[in-house]
């Protein structure tokens, strides 16, 4: 692996520190009730939306799922529009319709996130095939977990985006769950990548959640996919750290164990990234996430709930 | 200008395509067949060689995750149109349509996210389409917010909605029912929009209002037909959209009238007639309603039951009857007139 310079390390950094701890945040403020909706939290994931999204340019678009903070905010998504639709103010990103499942932001090319597994791999694709059939050399990522495997929009989007040759990047990542069912008990065998590599298209699978790696990868298709060699597929083994839903561990259900845990916060890339830096560094990007975080709770709590007329906007657009 | 053109109901679909295809490059036409030998019932005939297959394209038979890539070249900036032969097919694309395309706007709270998506998709009755091949479940998509509903009854009417649909910019269903295929009607040759949540007032009438949805606005004339014989004016509308659903119209033609028969294309529960006729209630109006729709059963393939499974104009015209004269024994038309060929021609 290349050695990488400290900007780039300190970028990644930012973007991770800045995603556990407003996470962090949020779980801690969760009891209180002023969050409005669902909460389903990346921590422990967030080396993949990091590590892929440092991978893309502007004019480029991620689609993703309801565990979708990391990605909002890894693509830029804005911070505070993102805590006000978890506060159900009128100032979130989608004015307090969505909450946490349905995170939005068009100019950093945050297409949305659903709370219906598997429904926005179809939609990247249709993407894909309007970025192309505009001669646009822009690539869309299409996040999802390992419950969606199980769902046939998955397979028919993979084959459809492969006959079409779209330039979308499939990147699923397996934290070994849907809910508290393992993904050996949903499926035959351990072979995604090779149930995605027979609809035509490669696929590469990340085992150890190095952030490294999954940029380095993600760089590489991206860059195949940008010059129209058609999708790419990418299984990014992971481990959310916390329960399905909610702020809290889950260990007392007994789905899974501690110890299948711990072995992943051992090798938390954000500690690896924090270790790869000095401390002056480190307290520099800590201070300013901090307060950007701070700032953005404010805004959430000062900004007021939509009005009773709002119900009614947004259903249609007038031409 | 030729007002007098007469075209037929897929003509009219097939110019409309053609026509928005021509004027804006962003418009595509997918769907299982629509550029094969046969072109969903001729409607897309010529395009793909007119336009290309980058813009008029099959696809693999995955009617939910290619609803799903309509979405998606939608929010890309493209208007695609996605044909489905039988809305029975289209049962399969129920989650992009409706947890999707219908939320979408609303869910992101509206901004530059909009779908411009138009869903074409075919029903039919008779010779033996049977169980899975006839449905025509718009009140399903009737109970949704976010959808608009089209089921245009005369060439003229499918032609201006057709690009009514295609320049809309949220999702539209437009449901074409095989049996108008037959039906011709003046249609302009320019381009015209049709604008949806206004009913057409297809024949004038002063002592019942029939309200046929789809095929059922045929029917409807034809039942006006043979209530002439027994002295009975009946006036039929065809509400062509039914979400929105102009309301005002019926209301004005049952306040003149006092009596009311939706004939709905469909099964009745929960369907177009219980909705039309619950807002004229909510309205205070003084009226006689009744209902008439499918048998409440399975649609069946041999024609002997077909027969009792759908209204029809002699059936129509002879609960009308009994609605004016509940104290007259039963009348049924007894001449049998030729009325395949009823259209409504005009006046526009
Ligand atoms: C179509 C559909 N079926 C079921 C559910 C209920 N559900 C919500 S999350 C989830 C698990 C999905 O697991 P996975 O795709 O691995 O994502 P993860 O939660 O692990 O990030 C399920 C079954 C749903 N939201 N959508
Ligand atoms: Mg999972």
């Amino acid at each position: 692996m290349k050695t990488f310079d400290t900007a780039f390390i300190e970028r990644l950094y930012r973007s991770m520190y800045l995603i556990r701890r407003v996470e962090e945040e949020i779980a801690r403020i969760y009891p209180t009730d002023k969050i409005k909706s669902p909460v389903h939290l990346s921590i422990g994931q967030e080396a993949v939306s990091v590590g892929i999204c440092e991978a893309l340019r502007d004019g480029d678009v991620v689609f993703g799922t309801y565990r979708g903070h990391a990605m909002y905010l890894a693509k830029g998504g804005d911070l505070k529009k993102m805590i006000a639709e978890l506060y159900g103010k009128i100032t979130g990103c989608a004015r307090g319709k969505g909450g946490s499942m349905h995170l939005i932001d068009t100019e950093k090319g945050v297409m949305g996130t659903s709370a219906i597994v598997g429904t926005t791999i179809p939609i990247s694709v249709g993407y894909a095939y309007g970025l192309k059939y505009n001669g646009s050399d822009s690539v869309v990522v299409s996040f999802f977990g390992d419950g969606a495997i199980d769902e046939g929009a998955f397979h028919e989007s993979l084959n459809f985006a492969a006959l079409k040759k779209l330039p979308v990047l499939f990147v699923c990542e397996n934290n070994f769950y849907a809910i508290h069912s393992h993904h050996l008990s949903r499926h035959h065998s351990d072979n995604i990548c090779e149930r995605a590599a027979s609809y035509g298209m490669p696929a590469e699978k990340i085992e150890d959640g190095d952030i490294f790696r999954i940029y380095e990868s993600a760089g590489k298709h991206i860059e195949a996919i940008r010059q129209g060699k058609g999708p790419v597929f990418l299984e990014c083994i992971t481990c959310r750290w916390k329960e399905h839903v909610g702020p809290n561990d889950d260990f007392h259900l007994g789905y899974r164990s501690e110890k299948e845990v711990a072995c992943w916060k051992e090798k938390d890339q954000l500690t690896r990234l924090r270790n790869l830096l000095s401390s002056n560094n480190v307290s520099v990007i800590e201070n300013e996430v901090e307060q950007e975080i701070k700032d953005a709770f404010e805004f959430a709590e000062k900004s007021p709930f939509p009005e009773g007329v709002v119900l009614y906007e947004d259903v249609f657009k007038e031409s | 200008m030729n007002t007098q053109r007469l075209l037929s109901y897929p003509e009219a679909i097939r110019e409309a395509l053609n026509q928005e295809m021509e004027r804006d490059p962003s418009v595509i036409v997918f769907g299982l067949g629509v550029d094969d030998p046969k072109a969903i019932l001729g409607t897309t005939k010529g395009l793909v060689e007119r336009f290309g297959p980058h813009r008029v394209f099959d696809t693999p038979l995955s009617e939910d995750s290619m609803t799903g890539v309509a979405i998606g070249a939608a929010l890309a900036g493209l208007r695609p149109v996605h044909v489905h032969i039988r809305m029975d097919f289209m049962l399969l694309a129920m989650n992009q349509i409706i947890n999707m395309a219908a939320k979408m706007r609303y869910m992101f709270g509206g901004g530059d996210i909009y779908v411009p998506l138009v869903i074409r998709t075919l029903i039919g009755k008779s010779w033996g389409q049977g169980p899975q091949h006839s449905q025509s479940l718009y009140p399903l998509l009737m109970n949704i917010p976010g959808l608009k509903i089209v089921a245009p009854s005369t060439p003229y009417d499918a032609k201006g909605c057709m690009i009514q649909s295609i320049r809309d910019d949220n999702p539209v269903v437009f449901i074409e029912h095989r049996l108008l295929y037959y039906q011709k009607g003046h249609v302009p040759e320019e381009t015209y929009t049709r604008a949806f949540g206004k009913a057409r007032l297809l024949a004038e009438g002063s002592d019942i209002t029939l309200v046929g949805i789809s095929q059922m606005a045929v029917e409807c004339l034809r039942a006006k037909r043979y209530l002439e014989e027994a002295g009975i004016s009946a006036e039929v509308i065809d509400p062509v959209s039914l979400s929105p659903l102009d309301i005002d119209t019926i209301a004005s033609s049952v306040s003149k009238t006092g009596r009311l028969i939706v004939v709905d294309n469909a099964w009745m529960v929960c369907g177009a007639g219980a909705e039309i006729i619950t807002q004229l209630i909510e309205r205070n109006i003084n009226m006689q309603v009744h209902r008439m729709g499918f048998a409440f059963v399975t649609c069946p393939t041999t024609p002997t039951l077909e027969e009792h499974f759908y209204p029809n104009a002699k059936k129509i015209a002879s609960r009308a009857y009994e609605m004016l004269y509940p104290d007259r024994k039963p009348w049924t038309p007894k001449t049998e007139l030729q009325l395949e060929e009823i259209e409504f021609k005009g006046p526009f």
